[in-house]
């Protein structure tokens, strides 16, 4: 038999549910269960409309939170509806900082294993089976649930496309936050955004990163400069965004961004697993690097063995002139 | 101020990983080194110790086969103590039994005024254990922690985000996850490479944590394949004789891209 209810953590932003919440939904109805809901941390708001046309009969939200964080609050709302009888056999997550709190501590309460970094999931009759991808994508590992449900499983993203089942709106049903208690104390006083101009990283046609190659921090200018010309979106290794040449919010990575662009081009980058994870699905990608045995050339379409200082300030001036 | 780390000890990163094949789980075989993201929570512990004016910072860890030499990388940056959990009972631990462990490691270290793990280890990188061991000690917790001040019994964080950061604040004691980056480790000396040699190691089993092992069976998950991925192809790769930049021209102009 096929599962009875799948949940999926939702996450709303401006008023949207985010790209990896969609595509989480469209794999969820794709499972074949018998009902399947979103759960929201916060307001549901008009992102009902969107959740129900990818496949959330259901919309389940905390309301606002009044500022404490979504690990406790989202944990405890999703075990007090497990508790009153609703409980799900499988519960979806992304790979987000919100969310993988939020599994950690309904892990525990629930007393689960949560299998997390997914990339596919597959029910066949009762047994549940999630994939994720080691060694830097090189090898896949087939993991199967085998305890009794809710199971939880987080997804990278972009590990499934998205799709409208062209449903109705969620109908929107209110989950109440226990009594947290001290595991709920933390507050937060403000949120800060970083501005970055030009398109965003995951949703960039090109993507122009750097790494330690470029030797310091000042030579990043060439990758903005190139990115500038190229319309594309300028991204970073976890090296250099460590040795605090760029913000966090740069990084390309198994912790940082997961792309897919039409073209990756990689200057100064080796390629460590870290890194790889996080762009290996490119359509198309160049990379630049002095050291010819460096790993990324070993997934490269086009690769240049040579010095970043020489190679980009001429592809710059090339791309000038083309006006 | 007293703070406990949780640390991880796993194999040398520079060498290729590699599955057991009788369990398809990390070989976590021979000497271990200290994950190079815990020495950000070490030196984090061992500054906010140094500002706050007295106290000592502890490090737990779980490791097979009694292993410390990569614990003692921490103690010989200036961590006081250790407890170290190792039981053959404990191989095959999912993230939610490592979780427990540590947080019955934590409470044998003795009282603390705050925990500080990685955000996520590299080897295994699941990313939940701080969490579940807020959960499993009844704490408040900050993940993706990177700037940490302390105003007497509250903490201040900037917590990492997609956007930017948020300001974060929680009573202690309380749990936070450090993200790289945040403070620069210090290398150790050679005085506390030697005065780590003896510095105690509380070493215990998970009976004497109270906790029980769930090891390959009790995990609540079993591997049931393991393939080689479709690999990526290396295209043409050619040494920049000067002209390079027009290889990469004429690949961008060949997909239509400029």
């Amino acid at each position: 038999m096929a599962l009875n209810s799948v949940w999926v953590y939702a996450e709303v932003a401006d008023g949207k549910p985010t790209a990896g919440t969609l595509e989480l939904l469209t794999k969820a109805r794709a499972l074949g269960a018998g009902s399947v809901a979103a759960f929201v941390v916060g307001d549901a708001g008009e992102a009902a409309g969107a959740l129900g046309a990818h496949g959330a009969a259901t919309v389940y939200a905390t309301g606002d939170l009044g500022g404490k964080l979504p690990g406790p609050t989202g944990s405890g709302a999703i075990k007090a509806l497990i508790d009153g009888g609703s409980a799900p056999d499988l519960i979806m997550f992304p790979m987000t900082y919100g969310a993988r709190d939020v599994a950690g501590r309904l892990s525990v309460k629930l007393d689960r294993t949560v299998l997390t970094n997914n990339i596919d999931i597959d029910v066949a009759g009762d047994d549940v089976t999630v994939t994720t991808a080691i060694f830097g994508g090189n090898t896949l590992v087939t993991t199967k649930f085998t305890t009794a449900g809710p199971h939880l499983a987080m997804f990278r993203p972009k590990s499934f496309a998205a799709e409208e089942g062209g449903a109705a709106a969620g109908a929107v049903v209110a989950a109440a936050v226990p009594d947290l208690g001290a595991s709920g104390a933390a507050t937060v006083l403000a949120v800060h955004t970083e501005e970055s101009s030009g398109p965003k990283l995951d949703e960039a046609n090109i993507v122009v990163s750097g790494g330690r190659g470029l030797g310091e921090a000042g030579k990043y200018v060439l990758i903005e400069q190139l990115a500038k010309l190229l319309k594309a979106a300028p991204g970073a290794s976890r090296a250099i965004v460590d040795a605090g040449w760029v913000p966090y919010s740069y990084q390309v990575g198994q912790t940082g961004k997961v792309v897919k662009p039409t073209v990756y081009i990689a200057a100064g980058i080796s390629g460590a697993t870290q890194h790889m994870v996080g762009m290996k699905g490119s359509k198309n990608i160049i990379a630049i690097n002095k050291d010819k045995e460096a790993p990324i050339f070993g997934i490269a379409d086009l690769g240049i063995v040579g010095d970043v200082h020489k190679v980009l300030p001429k592809l710059i001036e090339a791309l000038q002139q083309r006006g | 101020m007293n703070i406990v780390v949780c640390v991880k000890q796993i194999p040398d990163p520079a060498s290729p990983g590699a599955l057991d094949p009788s369990s398809n789980t990390l070989k976590r075989e021979g000497k271990l080194v200290l994950d190079d993201s815990d020495r950000y929570g070490v030196e984090m512990a061992l500054q906010l110790v140094g500002k706050a004016g007295g106290g000592e910072v502890t490090l737990v860890s779980m490791a097979p086969n009694g292993e410390v030499s990569g614990m003692r990388e921490g103690l010989a940056m200036g961590a006081a103590k250790g407890v170290l959990v190792s039981d053959p009972a404990l191989k095959g631990s999912d993230a939610l039994t490592t979780a427990k462990v540590l947080a019955g490691a934590i409470r044998r270290a003795g009282e603390a005024d705050l925990v500080l793990t990685g955000t996520e280890s590299s080897d295994g990188y699941t990313g939940t254990v701080p969490e579940q061991i807020a959960e499993l000690l009844g704490l408040p917790s900050i993940t993706f922690a990177k700037k940490v001040e302390i105003d007497g019994s509250t903490v201040m964080v900037q917590r990492q985000t997609d956007a930017g950061y948020d300001e974060v604040t929680a009573p202690l004691p309380a749990v936070l996850s450090v993200t790289a980056g945040v403070v620069e480790p210090r290398y150790p000396s050679f005085k506390g490479i030697m005065s780590a040699k003896s510095k105690p190691v509380d070493t215990c089993t998970a009976a004497d944590l109270g906790v029980t092992p769930a090891g390959w069976d009790g995990a609540g998950q079993q591997i049931v394949n393991v393939t080689a991925a479709e690999a990526r192809k290396a295209g043409e790769v050619v040494e920049d004789d000067g002209e390079g930049f027009a290889k990469v021209i004429a690949f961008l102009e060949n997909l239509k891209v400029i």
